[in-house]
């Protein structure tokens, strides 16, 4: 039994352009490598904390949609407490009408993009 | 002799505006804690979430709204606390 996924992470604005990719390319595969199969990414670049997180005041934010088994997000969210140069992730199970409405807003992204 | 009282101007009757629930009407079914700009509308100045008397959501949705709010806040795209939010 596989269920939807939404999981948005923040990075440190210490990292350089690179390093950040290169940490979201390490989480992607993570979970792809779990027999997961990802729907969705998107990066949202360096954006403005409301309050500061370790004293940070910006964050690099990622966000991954994907389908799995829900033995890995344990796993996953185990991954990212290790990891320092994440500082905040949030994973939630889609129900229909977020999946719904996740779609709508890419075709929508798409659109003006 | 007229008994009754007889007013200058009509007085103001207060009627009642109608609330109803926005996401009912709207047809969303799904409240996105994505978008904190949205969410802006359910919370005081001070970032708390305002009662559903206020706002007039209904239950269902209420709680979603406080949900996708709590979780909106945990990613920073929300503060837990502030002043002068609007």
């Amino acid at each position: 039994m596989t269920n939807r996924y939404e999981t948005v992470f923040i990075l440190t604005p210490v990292l350089s352009e690179d390093q950040a990719k290169e940490t979201v390319k390490k989480f992607t595969a993570y979970i792809s490598n779990g027999g997961a199969k990802i729907h969705h990414e998107e990066n949202w670049g360096l954006k403005k904390l409301a309050y500061p997180i370790q004293k940070k005041s910006t964050g690099f934010y990622y966000l991954v949609e994907f389908e799995a088994e829900p033995t890995l997000i344990a796993s996953l969210e185990t991954e990212f407490i290790r990891d320092e140069r994440v500082m905040r992730f949030l994973t939630v199970k889609m129900d229909k009408d977020h999946v719904a409405f996740a779609e709508k807003r890419r075709n929508k992204s798409k659109k003006t993009a | 002799m007229a008994d009754d009282i007889r007013y200058l101007a009509p007085i103001q009757i207060e009627t009642k505006k109608d609330k109803y629930c926005w996401f009912k009407k709207a047809g969303i079914k799904y409240v996105d804690y994505k978008d904190a700009d949205f969410l802006l509308r359910f919370v005081n100045e001070q970032g708390k979430l305002l009662p559903r008397r206020v706002t007039g959501t209904s239950v269902k949705f209420q709680k979603k709204v406080g949900q996708a709010v709590k979780r909106s806040r945990h990613l920073a795209l929300m503060p837990y606390v502030t002043d002068m939010m609007k």
